[in-house]
């Protein structure tokens, strides 16, 4: 609804976010705390930080990107941390560089405990509103108008509307418009985004059911308590103790996927009424059945969504089918003999703007100080999400400020690997973080986020000094204590080498080795170091796994690195942002359209585009090559 | 550079019958016709792939030669341009006359390999591919050739890519379950990859070992033939050439114009070193210096020491012998149909163990069959022949397979040592895109100019 008559100048900020999501929330934060006077507007005040698939945070590469965000000033982790209800590190079998946290949430208590960071933070306003319109003028953004009339001026727009955007709510043969649970969705500000010369695609994704933990039989479930051991998703949290709860272990069977398959043809992915891709990491129960036709039985997680209530999340069966076929498909899992549906699940379809229309600062490349993030950029996921909004925060602040955007390769962190991926690669499912897409995975641990991050975060005045200094400590523990290890001589006794010995590890070798030389056996531990050599000093668990880390991988820390050096030369050979494709013969005609339209940095960037072969890439290198000693020649004239 | 056309001159300058100028790019046609005049006009409207009998004219209108003109219209040639060809038939003057001309009108030199390069970067072949080509140009015996021609058919390139996704399928698994723990997915355990790796590291050794043989195939043996006068060296050699001659080529600029022999042994080309030399020191009976031997055996990777059956071994064989070191030497008792042979085999034996020892009569043609199996055998050591059709002849190649195998080697080490599994992926990675250097899936910066930088001029 558009009142232009009605409008009225309702305030004037530095930076105005549209969402109050996991993006949004980040991107506020990120905004204020940089100094900038910044507004949040959300749909809906009691949906702050929704979480409305999922109530978990983490896994392998997402948790990552959790720890990252983090490490930037975030907050995460921290609210993470705050509520969590569960906490595992997962992959503990395999190397550290894929050690995951995974955490289950207290959802009420996730959003309650955001809104109340957003309401507290100086220089930040939170507002219930619609928006309408992104307002432009002389081909910049600089400002937002709602329903109600209200417009808000703004030095820079950052849009976190997550999968509101013209929503349409799927179950079955049912469908209307809506946002998730049960909410509004948002139909002027797509068309305003697309009036602007935004191009804009469709997605679906999906929910579960919820049930009802009275009317389970976990006694024939199995049970998943969390990890005895205490973990923090941020690196600066002051939790010391959590209580916990368990989630539970049960499959489809046989019945299950007789129930789905004689209902395919009311399954709206099957009917044809979505049209639109869903995610392939994240499939519905009746894709499942249908793509893995063989599999005799599929793993369903029942969550808990909090320690204050009965309704429990059904992980492992997002779906589009009626609600009748779910009750009864529901009713063939072991223990769900007679389960109580509380919300059914459903699929949504949302417009989101494809993301090789902005920059690596998220920035869109036709609208100056408009940035996007979220799910609206096709992403899927709360971390992803929220990893893209603090760096949209950071960069709408720099674009006030007149600086330079801040951005993250991806040799640097696994934001830099997202976003590189999301400006660069042909989008056609939402994109799902994966330690697999990061090339240099070794070196973007989880571990060693804050040691790669925070200093730059510094330098930008997004870390608080406490962080800095708890980071600074740290980092000083650590390196002392990898000197003290390797200098320090392993004495040649009688009890040592019996020690050896009985840990089952080779004996000493001739010239002797250093305590460090004895962790990078694959087979001994801190813990071992201790038994040989008591007295040790005291450390954080934290400080003693980052050096056990560094030294015992320190041969493939350094081969990765050898290929990072190879990749940054390619990406330092850097394409001008004017260059006319066109012109250029030799490239494909599918390069040609690709490079035109994703117009990338650097050679680096335009091998990595789909469609741009390695053919096509020797023939950009002669290309600038000749440009330069064409232009040396004229230099020389 | 892609604006222009160019032209060289395709067939090695020599007295040949027939030489080729080859002009490629956008103006092909139109330098064509400003050159070339045929009885029949509007050639190149007749079509692609057609041969046209006409006369190549200079610019005061005087005839240069007789020619058939190849016209191939882009873009299935071999540049992917449009390419034009001119057969001449004059020998050298004509032909540099034509590139001349073709010149005047429009075309650039092109540089080294530069049509090839067209080629790659037109995708009309990969880079293992183009290699290739300069294999095929300079192959010298039937084998070379048929390894060339495997190679350019994409062989390599299937062999390699067959590797590359067996490794990827082995990531594949390790990287689902780093992402995917709680799916009770297949776990890639140690054991399968050590046991893919290890396959993967035979394959790859069996590659490096064809390189090595291909490398014999395409650039051939020197090969020294030593011994007293009048022992039958030359004799020997031109047994060897009646049988098996290859190529004679004139390799001008030395003094006293030295023919280097070209012997075809089972495919290998045996490239005799001074043979001139040989010549002479039978007509003219001249004591062989020690420095001249030393120099021969110096160059030489195979050595022929040839003694004299009636004459019996004497002091100068001996310091002959003295001479050859650690070389790979054949010892060739020559003139068997002596009726009394004063040499002893046992002795001989002792005096160079690790040598074999033939008996031949190079007149009589005996015992040749015997020496070309013990060449070959001594040459290959009994690996690949060339039926095997799947060949790494090229340095760099060869180079990429040893990173490739290397890291492979370490994935094992690692996985046997107990680095967890997504530690080892980096070793795996790293093989993956050392096999794609080969074919060119793996872009490195400097990669082109490395490869086109052997590329001879015309192809």
């Amino acid at each position: 609804m558009r009142c232009p008559s009605l409008e009225y100048r309702a305030g004037k900020y530095d930076v105005v976010v549209v969402g109050a999501g996991h993006a949004g929330c980040e991107a506020g934060l990120a905004a204020a705390r940089m100094g900038c006077r910044t507004l949040v507007l959300t749909l809906n005040m009691d949906n702050v930080a929704l979480m409305p698939c999922n109530p978990a945070v983490g896994g392998p590469a997402k948790g990552h990107l959790v720890r990252e965000v983090d490490a930037l000033g975030g907050e995460m982790g921290l609210n993470t941390d705050r509520t969590s209800i569960q906490m595992r590190l997962l992959n503990t079998a395999k190397g550290p560089a894929v050690h995951a946290l995974r955490a289950q949430a207290d959802k009420k208590l996730y959003q309650m405990s955001m809104k109340r960071v957003l309401e507290n933070e100086p220089g930040l306003d939170l507002r219930q509103a619609t928006v309408e319109r992104i307002v432009i003028e002389k081909g910049r953004a600089c400002g937002v108008v709602t329903g109600t009339g209200a417009r808000f001026d703004a030095a820079a727009v950052v849009v976190t509307t997550g999968t509101y955007l013209k929503g349409r709510i799927i179950i079955g043969d049912l469908s209307f418009p809506g946002g998730p649970n049960g909410q509004f969705p948002s139909v002027g500000l797509s068309e305003s985004l697309a009036g602007a010369g935004l191009k804009l695609g469709r997605f679906k994704t999906g929910t579960p059911a919820r049930v009802n933990r009275k009317s389970i039989d976990f006694s024939k479930m199995l049970i998943q308590p969390g990890d005895e051991k205490l973990h923090n998703f941020s690196f600066v949290s002051d939790i010391t103790e959590r209580a916990q709860v368990p989630c539970w272990l049960t499959y489809t069977t046989e019945e299950t996927h007789r129930i789905i398959r004689e209902n395919l043809h009311r399954a709206p992915l099957y009917t044809g009424a979505i049209k639109s891709a869903g995610p392939r990491y994240c499939p519905s129960i009746e894709t499942k059945i249908v793509r893995f036709a063989d599999k005799p039985a599929h793993q369903v997680f029942i969550e808990p969504e909090g320690r204050n209530t009965n309704e429990m999340y059904v992980q492992g069966m997002s779906t589009s089918l009626p609600e009748d076929v779910q009750i009864a498909m529901l009713r063939t899992l072991p223990g769900m003999e007679n389960v109580q549906v509380m919300r059914a699940g459903y699929a949504i379809e949302y417009d989101f703007v494809y993301p090789s229309q902005l920059k690596l600062s998220l920035e869109t490349k036709i609208v100056p100080g408009l940035f996007t993030a979220g799910q609206i950029n096709g992403t899927s996921g709360y971390e992803e999400a929220a990893a893209q909004g603090i760096i949209a925060g950071i960069n709408a602040a720099l674009y006030v400020k007149n600086r330079e955007p801040f951005i993250l390769t991806r040799s640097e962190a696994y934001i830099g690997v997202l976003i590189d991926d999301l400006v660069t690669k042909e989008l056609d499912e939402p994109y799902r973080m994966l330690t697999s897409r990061a090339e240099y995975r070794l070196l973007l641990r989880q571990d060693n986020a804050d040691l790669r991050l925070t200093e730059k975060a510094y330098r930008i005045g997004l870390v608080t000094p406490e962080r800095y200094r708890t980071f600074e400590k740290k980092k000083k523990f650590v390196d002392e204590e990898k000197e003290r290890l390797e200098k320090t001589v392993v004495p040649v006794t009688d009890q040592i080498k019996k020690a050896l010995g009985e840990m089952g590890t080779a004996p000493l070798p001739q010239q002797g080795t250093t305590l460090a030389g004895l962790l990078r056996r694959p087979e001994i531990g801190y813990e071992q170091l201790r038994m040989l050599f008591p007295g040790q000093p005291e450390l954080p668990g934290e400080v003693k796994e980052q050096v056990e880390i560094q030294i015992k991988y320190e041969g493939y820390i350094k081969k990765q690195m050898a290929q990072v050096e190879r990749f940054q030369k390619l990406e330092e050979r850097k394409l001008p942002g004017d260059m006319d494709y066109g012109a250029i013969k030799g490239l494909s005609a599918e390069a040609r359209e690709k490079l035109e339209r994703v117009r990338p940095a650097s050679i680096g960037q335009a091998a990595r585009i789909a469609g741009v072969t390695p053919a096509d890439v020797s023939v950009l290198l002669i290309h600038i090559e000749q440009r330069r000693r064409s232009r040396k020649v004229k230099d020389e004239e | 550079m892609y604006g222009d056309t160019i032209a060289a001159i395709s067939t090695p300058l020599g007295e040949g019958g027939i030489g080729i100028v080859r002009i490629s790019g956008p103006e092909a046609v139109e330098i064509a016709k400003k050159m070339f005049r045929s009885k029949r006009g509007g050639w190149e409207k007749a079509g692609s792939r057609s041969l046209i009998y006409g006369h190549v004219f200079d610019r005061e209108g005087e005839v240069v030669d007789e020619v058939l003109l190849g016209y191939m219209k882009a873009p299935r040639t071999f540049t992917g341009e449009d390419v034009v060809e001119f057969n001449c038939h004059g020998g050298i003057v004509p032909l540099r006359r034509t590139l001349e001309i073709a010149l005047e009108n429009g075309a650039r030199l092109a540089q080294p390999g530069e049509f090839s390069k067209r080629a790659f970067l037109n995708g009309r072949i990969d880079l293992a591919q183009a290699e290739s080509i300069v294999d095929i140009v300079r192959a010298k015996t039937d084998e070379a050739l048929k390894l060339a021609v495997a190679q350019l058919k994409g062989k390599l390139s299937g062999k390699i890519k067959e590797m590359q996704d067996n490794l990827l399928g082995l990531l594949a698994q390790v990287e689902a379950n780093i992402d995917f723990p709680e799916d009770d997915l297949e776990e890639a355990a140690g054991v399968k990859i050590i046991s893919t790796c290890e396959e993967l590291i035979r394959e790859a050794v069996n590659l490096i070992r064809a390189a090595d043989a291909g490398k014999i195939y395409r650039e051939g043996i020197r090969t020294a033939i030593i011994g007293k006068p009048n022992v039958g060296k030359s004799s020997l050699l031109n047994a060897m050439l009646r049988e098996n001659r290859a190529i004679v080529t004139e390799v001008p600029g030395t003094t006293r114009d030295v023919i280097e022999e070209i012997v075809n042994i089972r495919g290998i080309p045996l490239k005799i070193i001074d043979t001139a030399g040989l010549r002479e020191t039978e007509d003219i009976v001249e004591k062989i210096g020690v420095e001249k031997t030393m120099q021969v055996v110096e160059q030489a990777d195979l050595v022929l020491l040839v003694l004299d059956a009636g004459r019996g071994l004497d002091g100068e064989d001996l310091s002959i012998m003295n001479l050859i070191g650690d070389k790979k030497t054949i010892l060739l008792i020559n003139k068997v149909d002596v009726e009394e042979k004063k040499i002893e085999e046992e002795k001989v034996k002792k005096l160079m163990p690790e040598c074999p020892v033939l008996w031949i009569s190079a007149t009589a043609g005996k015992g040749l069959n015997a020496l070309e199996e013990k060449i070959a055998a001594m040459v290959l050591g009994g690996h690949v022949s060339a039926t095997d059709a799947v060949v790494v002849s090229n340095a760099r190649h060869k180079q990429a397979l040893v990173k490739a195998a290397g890291h492979l080697s370490e994935a094992v080490e690692g996985t046997k040592r107990g680095m967890p599994v997504d530690i080892v992926a980096v070793d795996l990675r790293a093989a993956w895109e050392a096999l794609g250097e080969i074919t060119g899936s793996t872009v490195t910066e400097d990669l082109l100019d490395r490869i086109f930088e052997d590329f001879c001029i015309g192809k």
